[in-house]
């Protein structure tokens, strides 16, 4: 076991580093409103964050991360550009027996500035490596923001386009999704069953037979949505040639810089991507001017895609074997949209593990 | 000893005797009607222990007991898959845990047409669609398999078939034998909405202390039963 006191060591040490780059650095409560992250993750962060009660604020959640408190702080009253760093506690359940620690030491810095977002994103990302020196980390980066915008360029409806983008940091029901709309799942029974009976009168007149009205759900929502159903049923299947362009895509693993030559020769065949491309190429470049070699800088364009995360543009970790990221971060425009009120800014961010990186360290007792 | 906890009252302790009872295990209540005490006759080693069916998950869970007959529902809802194993399907108690919408959401047949109409209705409405149930750890780790999201879970102790009516949820998750109470409330079962098919099983808890005696009498048992030990 790595000492508290080495790891709080690290993260101090750490903390002065971001200090020192030019963050602010800033607390958050422990205990945070459940309503506001269960709004943001859904349900599924029950699973992995303490839910505790309290007789006059309501279900109220141990910290599992700082992004949401920092953003809501920035939001409410902070200046621009603005850099901020912090030091403490997160919380999150372990499957049993899986040895993970389900209290622990997160560092981290975040960046809401509306200047050049890739070099801004470089300049994260330099700055972690630089902290993690010496450790033999594997850095890993991906760009979520590519696979939205082919998304949003496929020539198919809005509803489909929209169900996709919903689904995008679920990988399994985004594949699930993106198979049947390409035509390459079959429609499931019980799909079939309910468009037959759907064509087989006006939604008012089914909705009539079905019996005593109950629920929030109006009879127009539900019309309506009947009515989507059977439109989409008419929608042709997503074209094979640009469907396989996206498989293709979701799987692409490569050098950062090969990665870059293979999206701009697929660019043609998916026009859409074209700015998120460049921007890629912006940010590989302000990547490559602090020192990183991009020929050799790991690029999976399905990093980050996972649940209970909010990335849509650049993202990274650096890995060792046989334990969690040591570091791990990304851009998360949407979310300062979501957590804003109507306002937005870019912002883009990361944690280390102070733990982690002390074990690493060979810090024993 | 062997402690085995059995349900206390009821048609389940019932049905509970009576399966152990045709392996030639003979469970009875002894004392008054009202004390809540038994025998074991056919097999050494064994003392029944009676509790109330929802708490034998907790006792396994604590190692009090080593042996319990419960709900499958309930032990999945409340353990680890660590803390208990599987002696033997005992074929009654069978209910189905299983979401179910009103019957006039027409265009909701599947979990994914379920999905689509939360994504809407959280629009609509500015909250998530609400599920009432009991068994959160259950459903949840069922629509996060599914990837659904926009959903909220709230709690339903009991009644939870009207909650629809009452307007507390949109639609519900929910123990079922025949339907026929989902039916009554205007609730229909989603075609592939079954979240788990359960019935009253013999557990072996992992976590209480088995002494050699202990697993002397666990084989004598397990023979006279004529399944086999997991331990």
């Amino acid at each position: 076991m790595t000492p508290k006191a080495a790891i709080r060591a690290e993260g101090e040490r750490l903390l002065a580093a971001f200090v020192q780059a030019g963050a602010v650095s800033v607390e958050a409560d422990i205990l945070q409103p459940a309503g506001t992250l269960l709004d943001l993750y859904g349900e599924d962060i029950r699973a992995r964050a303490y839910v505790t009660d309290d007789p006059v604020r309501g279900e109220m959640m141990l910290r599992p991360d700082f992004t949401v408190p920092v953003v809501q702080a920035h939001m409410a009253h902070g200046a621009e550009p603005a850099r901020y760093a912090y030091l403490g506690e997160v919380f999150r359940k372990q499957m049993r027996g899986s040895g993970r620690a389900s209290e622990y030491l997160q560092v981290g810095y975040e960046v809401f500035d509306r200047a050049a977002p890739e070099v801004v994103d470089a300049e994260v990302f330099a700055l972690f490596r630089d902290l993690l020196a010496g450790l033999d980390l594997r850095p890993v980066t991906g760009d979520i923001g590519i696979l939205m915008a082919a998304v949003r360029g496929l020539e198919t409806s809005e509803r489909r386009k929209a169900a996709l983008l919903r689904h995008v940091w679920r990988p399994h029901r985004f594949k699930a999704l993106l198979d049947r709309f390409a035509g390459r799942a079959p429609v499931p029974a019980g799909r079939l069953q309910l468009l037959e009976r759907l064509k087989a009168g006006s939604p008012a007149q089914l909705i009539a037979e079905a019996g005593t009205f109950v629920g929030l759900r109006s009879a127009e929502e539900i019309a309506a949505r009947a009515e989507a159903l059977v439109a989409d049923a008419e929608t042709p299947p997503i074209k094979a040639t640009e469907a396989a362009l996206l498989y293709d895509l979701l799987s692409l693993e490569a050098p950062a810089a090969h990665a870059l030559a293979h999206l701009r020769g697929i660019t043609p065949m998916l026009p859409a991507i074209a700015p998120a491309v460049d921007r890629f190429a912006a940010r590989l470049e302000a990547l490559a001017a602090r020192g990183i070699d991009v020929a050799t800088l790991a690029f999976e364009a399905s990093h980050g895609r996972t649940a209970l995360e909010y990335y849509d543009g650049f993202v990274f970790s650096f890995l060792a074997e046989g334990m969690p990221p040591v570091a791990s971060g990304g851009r998360y425009d949407a979310l300062t949209a979501v957590l804003g009120a109507g306002a937005f800014i870019p912002a883009v961010g990361g944690v280390i593990r102070p733990g982690l990186v002390a074990r690493l360290k060979g810090a024993e007792a | 000893m062997i402690r085995l906890g059995v349900p206390s009252k009821g048609r389940l302790m019932q049905d509970c005797f009576d399966w152990f009872g045709a392996r030639g295990v003979v469970m009875k209540r002894s004392g008054s009607d009202r004390e809540y005490s038994g025998v074991v006759e056919g097999v050494e080693g064994v003392v029944p222990v009676l509790l109330s069916a929802g708490e034998i998950p907790r006792e396994l869970a604590a190692g009090r007991i080593h042996l319990g007959v419960t709900g499958s529902d309930l032990v999945r809802e409340q353990l680890a898959e660590d803390e208990v194993a599987e002696v033997a399907k005992l074929g009654f108690g069978q209910a189905d845990l299983v979401i179910a919408v009103p019957n006039v959401w027409i265009d909701v047949e599947t979990v994914d047409d379920l999905d689509a109409a939360a994504a809407a209705f959280r629009k609509a409405h500015g909250h998530r669609l609400r599920i009432a149930t009991k068994y959160h750890r259950l459903v949840r780790d069922f629509l996060q398999a599914q990837g659904v999201a926009d959903y909220q879970l709230v709690d339903s102790q009991g009644a939870t078939e009207g909650t629809v009516k009452n307007g507390t949820a949109e639609c519900v998750a929910d123990i079922t034998s025949s339907g026929e109470t989902l039916r009554a409330n205007h609730l229909r079962i989603l075609s592939d909405g079954l979240i788990h098919s359960s019935q009253a099983v013999l557990w072996a808890s992992r976590m209480a202390e088995w002494s050699a005696e202990d697993r002397a009498a666990m084989e004598q048992l397990v023979q006279r039963l004529g399944v086999r030990s997991p331990l």
